[in-house]
């Protein structure tokens, strides 16, 4: 038995002195929140890890909400929210600073003919007013309505950007940006939404009011369909010298590439 | 010297007395916990508009919190994997305690625990991709996400602990009991369903209330194929369980929130339904020991 | 010789239950077929050396699990050192000290309270109790923590049933020589749970490799490469998690195959070593 433990002992202290090898100290950097901010806060904390020996940045991806909770909490540095901060926030003691601006685009099954939809019936279809393909120029075919959850930073933008708060007939609500865009891969009656910056081929973006969702009609703001990416910090509490360093590294010209690669049109 | 050896004994006896009542301690904090977050919501809302309510809208302008489509999805999709996987599993467990030889029950007893072993996130990963597609286009309905995927990936989760507790049961009847029964001139099927089964009804009843609880607190898997929309259920309709309930809208709902409180209690709702399966089947268990 | 005695009622009732065992045992077997049939398909050709060997890099585009390995490792290894003591001690307490019946069944039944309440409650409540109460962050120790209470009655079962086959002669004998309470525990009593020790560990060790629900929420699911000390403080993966991550969040799903085949090898793996180890002890036993 002791012989058994002692071997586990030095297996697992031999695996993490070799993993540890690429983290000395040099303080690190937590971040916490939006599903959808995956993919640009990952490449933004893994160049910064690049410039910076020794650091260490981490990221959850657990969801708005979760994530101002934690930075309320001092569970992390820095929050990541894909929506702006409601006034009862604020008045918690948190500050938001934007990131970048995400299209939100509106997708379908790539054997879907119709391929452009303005607002109105967008929100039509979503709120049940329309229900079958044929009505918007498509085949033969109930629509099938996927959304997110309550809560995510992505139908809190959609819905209140189409006007259908509180009134959408979802028929499935996902709990992540790759769940709505496999299902509607899969399902060709399907439509959703998701970050434009996740929409990958399996699925088609349609344009909206004639507006196809690309960087520069985010960026002029001629795509409706868009909302802010959100870092998130108490006011009155400052961020650790890492931390401080990591949030002037986001906000900088040299992170737009980077953003931009991410498919996200940075603020700055 | 003696007494220095009996303080020794003395609180080595209280470290493991500490020790053997950590379960006890276990489970009084988790009830505690659940108890006290679980209760301000259901205040604040009504314990009968919570549990009765037929509407959730969580984060609407105005707010309801209505729990019974969970409530009843969880029971249905619990029948349910229930109607389908107990015939399944009861006739698997008769076969391979009574009748397989012995090569044939080892290799089938191994693929058994198997589907035991496979994480439940596998489940609905195989259940998500191949069960999803194929109820939409067997059946002719708009998504295949349904109360009908989750029922059936649950009665396949639940197969292992059906087979392995009837098993069990049906291979401690006595010999002498089956004996008798050749010996009047009952053929070893007859002998097997009308004595060793009925000798063992406790026991395939502890499996049945085991399977309940595992199909009731299952969350990952169905959480992948169920669709999750709060909807009253219905064989074709998206639906939530009380499970996904929780871990759907946990990560999103702020601290504090009336949002969150009610998720907590959602849980305590479930726990206090697997107390009741708990109790049950100690009931089963003890009974089926007693004989 | 008995048929012709045999009414066609009952024939027809012999056939129809043969019939419908037939059915079952075959749908149960094709059912584990086509499972691992599937996943090992979908997974194998999408295993490499390079997935298995780096961390995920958003700048290059690469997905890796080796955080995710060693988060598993990590979380499988602290779990075991949490639980087996508390175990071990558990299932000593009640086949050699307790004498109280009321007292054996109160904690008996607890234990099996405890291993039916379902993985999201455990994680629920690990949330509540770990970050509010002791303030800690997502972590893998806070999912450690976690998981040991989930696999208390685990241990504590099969420790009980191997303390309960060391003869009772053993304990006498060694009384008899005048050998204390706690000697007799240490030198007789011990050694003869080993084997209920380490099927005990397997078990574990299966439960915590198929895990999810418990830990979403109290060991978060971040992929990043960390050592041992400053892994337990940091979120992370582990197999099981970012197998759903991958699949619900990111759509990958190559990388949740490739997971799955590598979960399903070590589900089989841990299956027959407890089998084995059941056997090689129940021979020595014999002996």
């Amino acid at each position: 038995m002791k012989k058994i433990i002692s071997f586990l002992l030095i297996a697992v202290f031999a695996v993490s002195t070799l993993a540890g090898c690429s983290s000395q100290a040099g303080g690190s950097v937590s971040t916490d929140g939006s599903t959808s901010m995956e993919s640009v806060i990952g490449a933004l904390g893994e160049a910064f890890e690049n410039e910076n020996s020794g650091v260490k940045f981490t990221y959850n991806p657990t969801g708005s909400g979760s994530g101002i909770t934690a930075v309320a909490a001092g569970r992390c540095d820095i929050g990541l929210s894909s929506r702006a901060l409601k006034d009862e926030e604020k008045a918690n003691g948190l500050t938001e600073t934007v990131l970048a601006y995400d299209g939100i685009a509106i997708v379908v099954n790539p054997e879907n003919p119709v391929s452009d939809l303005d607002l109105e019936t967008i929100a039509k279809i979503y709120t049940g007013q329309i229900t079958n393909w044929s009505e918007v120029g498509g085949n033969d075919g109930e629509i099938v309505l996927i959304g997110r959850e309550a809560g995510s930073g992505t139908r809190d933008g959609f819905e209140s950007i189409t006007g259908t708060e509180d009134a959408c007939k979802y028929r499935q609500e996902l709990t992540a940006t790759g769940d709505v865009i496999t299902t509607v891969s899969s399902n060709p009656n399907a439509i959703g939404y998701a970050s434009l910056a996740s929409v990958k081929d399996t699925v088609k973006a349609i344009s909206v009011g004639g507006v196809v969702p690309t960087e520069e009609t985010v960026k002029d703001g001629s795509y409706a369909v868009q909302r802010p990416f959100v870092l998130v910090t108490k006011t009155d509490t400052k961020l650790s010298e890492v931390a401080q360093k990591f949030f002037d590294f986001a906000l900088s010209t040299e992170a737009n590439d980077i953003i931009t690669g991410a498919g996200v049109v940075p603020a700055n | 010297m003696k007494n220095r050896k009996q303080l020794l004994e003395t609180i080595i006896h209280g470290i493991f007395l500490v020790l053997g009542l950590i379960t006890v301690g276990c489970v009084l904090i988790i009830s505690i916990y659940l108890v006290i977050s679980g209760i301000p919501a259901i205040r604040e809302i009504g314990l009968v508009d919570f549990l009765f309510g037929k509407k959730w809208a969580s984060t609407a302008a105005e707010p309801s919190y209505g729990i019974l489509p969970f409530i009843l999805t969880s029971v249905y999709g619990t029948a349910g994997a229930i109607v389908i996987g107990v015939p399944i599993g009861f006739m698997t467990a008769v076969y391979l305690a009574k009748l397989a030889n012995p090569k044939v029950k080892s290799v089938v007893q191994g693929a058994v625990s198997l589907l035991a072993g496979i994480p439940s996130v596998v489940y609905g990963l195989v259940g998500m991709l191949t069960l999803v597609p194929a109820i939409r286009i067997l059946f002719h309905v708009p998504d295949g996400a349904s109360l009908l995927a989750a029922i059936i990936v649950l009665a396949v989760m639940i197969l292992p602990s059906i087979i392995n507790v009837s098993m069990t049961a049906l291979e401690a009847v006595p010999k002498e009991y089956e004996d008798a029964s050749l010996a009047l001139g009952a053929t070893p099927v007859e002998t097997y369903f009308r004595v060793s089964v009925p000798a063992a009804k406790s026991g395939i009843a502890a499996a049945v209330v085991l399977g309940v609880g595992r199909a009731i607190g299952e969350a990952m898997a169905i959480m992948m194929v169920a669709g999750n929309a709060p909807n009253m259920p219905s064989l074709f309709q998206s639906v939530r369980f009380l499970t996904t309930a929780v871990s759907s809208e946990m990560s999103y709902a702020a601290d504090g929130s009336l949002q969150k409180q009610a998720l907590f209690s959602i849980a305590l709702v479930l726990f206090l339904f697997i107390m009741l399966i708990n109790a049950t089947l100690n009931f089963f268990l003890k009974r089926s020991k007693e004989n | 010789m008995q048929n012709k005695t045999i009414s066609k009622q009952r024939k027809a009732y012999i056939a129809l239950m043969r019939g419908l065992m037939g059915i079952s045992i075959v749908l149960t077997c094709a059912l584990v077929l086509f499972l691992i049939g599937y996943v090992l398909a979908k997974g194998i050709p999408n295993i490499s050396w390079e997935l298995l060997s780096t961390a995920p890099s958003y700048l290059s585009d690469r997905i890796g699990i080796l955080p995710d390995i060693l988060n598993t490792v990590y979380i499988i290894f602290t779990t075991l050192l949490i639980v087996l003591p508390l175990g071990v001690g558990a299932a000593i307490y009640l086949t050699e000290y307790a004498k109280n019946k009321k007292v054996v069944a109160v904690i008996e039944y607890a234990a099996e309270t405890l291993s039916g309440i379902p993985s999201i409650i455990y994680g629920l409540v690990g949330m509540l109790i770990f970050f509010q109460l002791f303030g800690m962050q997502t972590s893998l120790l806070a999912g450690s923590l976690t998981l040991a209470i989930m696999n208390l009655p685990t241990v504590m079962r099969t420790t009980q049933e191997s303390l309960k086959t060391v003869p009772q002669s053993y304990r006498e004998g060694a009384f008899g020589l005048g050998a204390g309470k706690w000697r007799v525990i240490r030198t007789v009593v011990l050694p003869g749970c080993i084997d209920g020790v380490i099927t005990g560990c397997i078990l574990s060790i299966g439960r915590i490799l198929g895990e999810s629900a418990a830990l979403l929420f109290t060991a978060g699911f971040a992929h990043s490469l960390n050592g041992f000390f400053e892994g337990l403080q940091s979120s992370g993966a582990t197999l099981t998690v970012a197998l759903y991550v991958y699949a619900k969040e990111n759509g990958e799903f190559e990388v949740a195959f490739a997971i799955a085949a590598i979960l399903m090898v070590l589900t089989v793996f841990i299956n027959l070593s407890a089998t084995l180890v059941g056997k090689y002890f129940k021979n020595r036993r014999n002996i």
